[in-house]
């Protein structure tokens, strides 16, 4: 396993993809930092990370995280090195974990240094440290989390570019979400409507991956009854059911409790939970690679 | 070592492997054979368990594929069709990548004797970018038996080589069959003869024949050859090959200058030749030049692998295959076949000692124009019927 991570994590620092995602996102920072707290004078270094909307650093892993995560599996398929790792005597699990830990460690290198920030902003006056340093391990956390999607994204395809693309509109997807949720209609027919073409869309995912008509009218069947069901017995349930979803997938915006100095533990949860979910998917993907 | 035993594999609709059975014991070199798209690379992709099969049973070296994956991929070296290489990488780097991630406990150590092995010594700091593909398939070798397994996989490894890397390459597979088992895929019967103790023939995802090579040769095809050139003409050729005991075929044809050119096949257990020579001299025909040949594999391999089942392409020559110069040896062989009975059935009697001079002469010439090319293309060994098939 360890072989594994030490050779990622040097494609990574010999390639392009670790420079470029470590120095991009401590140019911005530094920038941020430099015009919030330096030349405004706001006390709080979690601001630069996450205060601004668009104009704070966690916006900068939108652009970056995707180039981070393209090339790790996408590559390997392209390569057909993929060969080799499945050859290899390591459960695929450890493969996948030691390729993420490789994305990871790079992301802690700029996290790191952005470590020393708060210390500088404390020579010119109070700074809350451990608000800072929270708010530093969450945009970490954030980050950790966006590179097991975009590790995911790359386990789908054989080419990088379509896998950066695809992470960057996802993740663009995800930033701006707060400002999707309230649009989307919140009555409860709105909700039943779009549970049901979910449920139709599982069933055609479903049919696609195993060619099996009846199985898969069964299956889309059954979700659309569970949803009336659920509808019928408690109508209330879906009021406001689908803005409220999608306002908790709204990975970026989980950060905005920590730029006024709050500890959202929820949070930390989430983007850990939200970390070994896509990793466990992508062993998945990985494993049903060899079944096709 | 290896057994596999009704492995399946259907890609959608389509069955790659169709209930695959066969064993390798230890320290053999097996040689893995079909024609393109016969199923090859998808089952040695399954023993090394880089694919998954539909179904069936693998076992590697006591351990079942399903069951103790990480057992059985331990005792396998294994090289895919196209070498899992890293470009960015030195090969040493690349050897110890491999080294390490198979949990070799000396890594340097087993990178420097695998180095040793493949000639990569010289090669250590290149970058793999910047290697030839002769060298990169040695390094995909090396990175198949750095961990010292004791099965090697070795999947087409001298494709697109040039003649003196395969040369080399053939020379380093011999060399690992000394300690480890082998299994070797191709589609080059000069390949599985000159390197395999045994041969493993597929074909349309089947299995058509698993044996020694020295067995495949006289269970399919127990003839000798006899290459003739004399001076002379065809007729008397004919008349003297026809009074020969012991020769089942001719094929005779007419050479400018005088010559006759003969080929002429003997059950496996006679030797014509010193017959031959006297009832040439008798005849008072100069022999120019007299070759002697064994079937070739080739024939074995084309006749197995034909598109029809195996048990009816073994009654006839009309082997076909999938690639486009033995599907058109195979055509000029049947094209050659028909004339030949036609020929047979106008003239009536199968006696070719009675025939009138012109219709052999035409026989001859619509059996062997077509044939000759076919023999150049992929030096199949075929006959008219001599004696009316």
């Amino acid at each position: 396993m360890k072989a594994i991570y030490d050779r990622e994590l040097r494609s990574h620092l010999y390639g392009m993809t670790g420079a470029i995602t470590a120095a991009f996102l401590l140019l911005m920072t530094g920038i941020y930092t430099a015009v919030y707290c330096l030349r405004s004078g706001y006390p709080t270094f979690s601001v630069a990370l996450s205060g601004n909307f668009i104009l704070s650093a966690s916006f900068v892993y939108v652009l970056v995280i995707p180039v981070l995560t393209m090339r790790s599996l996408a590559e390997e398929k392209h390569q057909k090195t993929d060969q080799l790792l499945y050859a290899l005597p390591l459960p695929l699990w450890k493969i996948v974990t030691a390729k993420y830990l490789a994305a990871v460690t790079v992301l802690a290198v700029p996290c790191a240094v952005m470590c020393l920030y708060p210390l500088i902003l404390g020579q010119f006056g109070a700074v809350n440290y451990a608000a800072d340093y929270g708010s530093i391990l969450a945009f970490f956390l954030l980050g950790a989390a966006l590179c097991a999607i975009g590790l995911f994204i790359s386990s789908l395809t054989e080419s990088q570019v379509i896998a950066a693309v695809i992470s960057l509109g996802l993740f663009l997807l995800l930033f701006f979400m707060p400002l999707f949720a309230p649009v989307i209609p919140d009555t409860a027919a709105a909700s039943l409507v779009c549970f049901l073409v979910l449920a139709v869309l599982a069933a055609v995912i479903f049919y696609v991956m195993t060619k099996n008509a009846g199985v898969s009218v069964c299956v889309g069947v059954i979700l659309m009854a569970a949803v009336v069901l659920v509808y019928v017995a408690k109508q209330d349930l879906f009021v406001n059911a689908v803005p409220s979803i999608l306002g908790a997938a709204a990975l970026f915006d989980r950060l905005s409790p920590f730029s006024s100095g709050l500890f959202d533990l929820t949070a930390v949860v989430f983007y850990v939970t939200c970390a070994v979910l896509f990793v466990w998917l992508t062993v998945q993907s990985m494993e049903k690679k060899r079944w096709m | 070592m290896i057994e596999v035993k009704n492995l399946i594999k259907r890609y959608g609709d389509f069955e790659a492997v169709r209930g695959v059975s066969f064993s390798v014991k230890e320290g053999v070199i097996c040689g893995f054979l079909g024609p393109n798209g016969a199923g090859k690379s998808t089952t040695m992709n399954i023993i090394a368990g880089t694919l998954a099969a539909t179904s069936g049973e693998v076992t590697v070296n006591g351990c079942d594929i399903y069951e103790d994956p990480i057992g059985a991929k331990s005792s396998i070296g294994y090289l895919p069709e196209q070498p899992p290489l890293y470009p960015d990488m030195t090969v040493e780097e690349y050897l110890a990548f491999v080294g390490g991630a198979r949990g070799v406990e000396d890594v340097w150590k087993a990178v420097d004797r695998a180095m040793e092995r493949t000639g990569l010594t010289d090669y250590a700091g290149r970058l793999i970018r910047n290697l030839s593909k002769g060298y990169r398939q040695r390094v995909g070798i090396a990175q198949a038996i750095i961990a010292d397994p004791k099965i090697v996989i070795l999947d087409e490894p001298t494709v697109g080589l040039d003649p003196r890397q395969i040369i080399e390459i053939r020379s380093l597979v011999r060399e690992l069959g000394r300690d480890h088992t082998v299994i070797l895929s191709s589609h080059i019967l000069g390949e599985i003869s000159e390197v395999c103790d045994e041969a493993v023939i597929i074909a349309h995802g089947e299995i058509v024949a698993q044996d020694t090579l020295e067995n495949l040769t006289n269970r399919y095809e127990g003839k000798n050859i006899v290459d003739i050139t004399a001076r002379g003409d065809a007729d008397t050729v004919r008349r003297i090959a026809a009074s020969v005991e012991g020769i089942r075929d001719a094929e005779i044809e007419q050479k400018p200058m005088g010559l006759v050119r003969a080929r002429l096949s003997a059950d496996r257990d006679t030797d014509v030749r010193e017959t031959l020579f006297f009832r040439f001299a008798d005849a008072r025909m100069p022999i120019l030049s007299m070759s002697y040949e064994e079937t070739t594999l080739e024939k074995v391999f084309l006749e197995l692998t034909a598109d029809k089942p195996a048990a009816q392409a073994e009654e006839g020559p009309s082997a076909r295959d999938d690639s486009p110069e033995a599907a058109f040896a195979a055509q000029a062989l049947e094209n050659m076949r028909k004339a030949a009975e036609s020929e047979a059935e106008e003239s009536g009697t199968p006696d070719p000692a009675d025939e009138t001079p012109g219709e052999p002469e035409t026989s001859g010439e619509s059996g062997t124009g077509s044939g000759k090319k076919s023999r150049d293309k992929k030096s199949d060994d075929d006959y008219t019927p001599l004696f009316g098939g």
